[in-house]
């Protein structure tokens, strides 16, 4: 494998898209930098423009206005990019799925590679989903 | 040939760059313990570099192209060439040459330049307040860092060479022990502060209000040469401080000791302060660091 995706899977900066979420899955992801999981070991920060992004972090439901903005947003990221989607809404819009202002589920927009359920998610299951993306990235079993 | 080699590699691009990314680490590691967290492995910045350099280059719609592309490389350049002078006189103070200490002033302003230049081609609003920002910033600290080493200039009989300060320094005693020295030490510190772009002074880059500022356009291989010059900055800066105020001797290890107790100061000043706003800096700067070199300068003509 080359040495342009090693690097990239032991230096994830993460972009954070929230689409409208109702914040649980946000505060999940905040635990992820604190001292208890540190998530910097692992190389992973968060970054404020989605142009230094390797990682876009989806939660939520898109609604008519975010989902122009996920679209426009993943657009704007520097490729290779991974998308990861973070909670029940974002995996699969749970019970807003016939909601008036739902349009469509994050995957409708934007490809996404590793779903990671709960509401909102532990911060262990969002590494190890970090970790199967890693896996993924590499091309390992 | 020579010239060359001591540009690429040795005291120079290389060479810099290595030490200058561990000394980021270092930062990094330092932050992570103080907020009682583990931190990245040792070779976590060498890692982002060539991750970046692997990323899609992203220009702008409607941004100025060829100087998007070109104002990081002007800071890196003059960057390198900073290292390398220093790194040459540090290492045998009888080679420099007259007049090197304005020429690394002025070419320490560049990476500043650079960033502007860069930030207001890229076309985004966020990008041009940062832009503003670093500008003033640039105008706030110059000044009081230029007096202090206007202070050094006068101690050292008023030489404007690196090396025959540090022969001063050699035979004399180092300007630190002096009352002016001090002061003017004092006052560069935080002007270090400032050229580096740390907290409390990284009012440009402020992540959590203007999402990286100066940087927000950039991607891939120019984001990576931005990095790389804050490196090589983290590697000079010290570097420069050391060679002007603390160079009674320079055996390696005093040289390595003295560089990381600068480092540590750095980090700790990064550590424990939040961030000024810009306004703040200015009032900072132009007040009591300027009163402060001004005493400095002063003393310094009447011999303490």
């Amino acid at each position: 494998m080359s040495i342009k995706l090693k690097a990239l899977t032991k230096s994830i900066w993460v972009f954070h898209a929230a689409c409208s979420p109702c914040n649980n899955c946000d505060i999940e992801i905040l635990d992820l930098l604190t001292p208890r999981y540190d998530i910097e070991r692992l190389g992973i920060v968060l970054v404020g423009s989605v142009r230094h992004a390797d990682a876009l972090l989806v939660t939520g439901v898109p609604n008519y206005k975010t989902k122009e903005r996920l679209k426009k947003i993943y657009d704007q990221a520097a490729k290779p990019c991974v998308v990861v989607a973070i909670g029940g809404c974002a995996c699969g819009r749970i019970m807003f799925r016939d909601s008036y202002n739902s349009p469509c589920a994050v995957d409708e927009i934007v490809p996404v590679d590793v779903y990671i359920p709960g509401c909102p998610p532990k911060p262990e299951a969002m590494i190890a989903g970090i970790a199967k993306l890693i896996k993924k990235v590499r091309g390992e079993k | 040939m020579k010239i060359i080699f001591s540009y690429l590699i040795f005291p120079g691009f290389l060479f810099s760059s290595c030490v200058g990314l561990l000394a980021g680490w270092v930062d990094r590691k330092v932050t992570a313990r103080i907020q009682w967290r583990v931190g990245p492995p040792w070779y976590q910045n060498f890692i982002d570099i060539v991750k970046l350099l692997g990323k899609e280059t992203i220009i702008p719609q409607g941004a100025a192209k060829l100087t998007f592309l070109l104002a990081p490389f002007a800071g890196l350049l003059s960057t390198i060439m900073v290292a390398t002078i220093t790194g040459l006189t540090v290492r045998s103070p009888l080679e420099s040459f007259t007049g090197d200490l304005i020429v690394i002033l002025y070419l320490l302003v560049i990476p500043a330049i650079g960033m502007i230049i860069g930030a207001s081609s890229s076309r985004n609003p966020l990008a041009s307040v940062g832009a503003s920002r670093e500008m003033k910033l640039v105008m706030a600290y110059e000044l009081p860092f230029i007096l202090s080493v206007i202070a050094v200039v006068i101690r050292s009989a008023g030489s404007i060479q690196l090396g025959s300060i540090l022969n001063h320094q050699i035979n004399f005693g180092s300007n630190l022990a002096s009352w002016s020295g001090a002061l003017a030490f004092i006052v560069s510190i935080f002007c270090m502060q400032a050229k580096l772009g740390f907290v409390p002074f990284d009012i440009s880059e402020a992540e959590q209000e203007i999402m990286a500022g100066v940087l927000i356009e950039y991607s891939g291989l120019p984001l990576a040469v931005f990095k790389m010059t804050k490196a090589l900055l983290l590697y000079t800066m010290p570097l420069l401080l050391v060679a002007l105020f603390w160079g009674s001797s320079l055996s390696p290890l005093a040289l390595i000791g003295k560089y990381t107790v600068l480092l540590v100061v750095i980090i700790l000043i990064k550590n424990t302060n939040p961030r000024l706003r810009i306004d703040q800096a200015l009032k900072f700067f132009w007040g009591p660091m300027t009163i402060l070199a001004v005493m400095a300068v002063g003393l310094a003509v009447s011999g303490y």
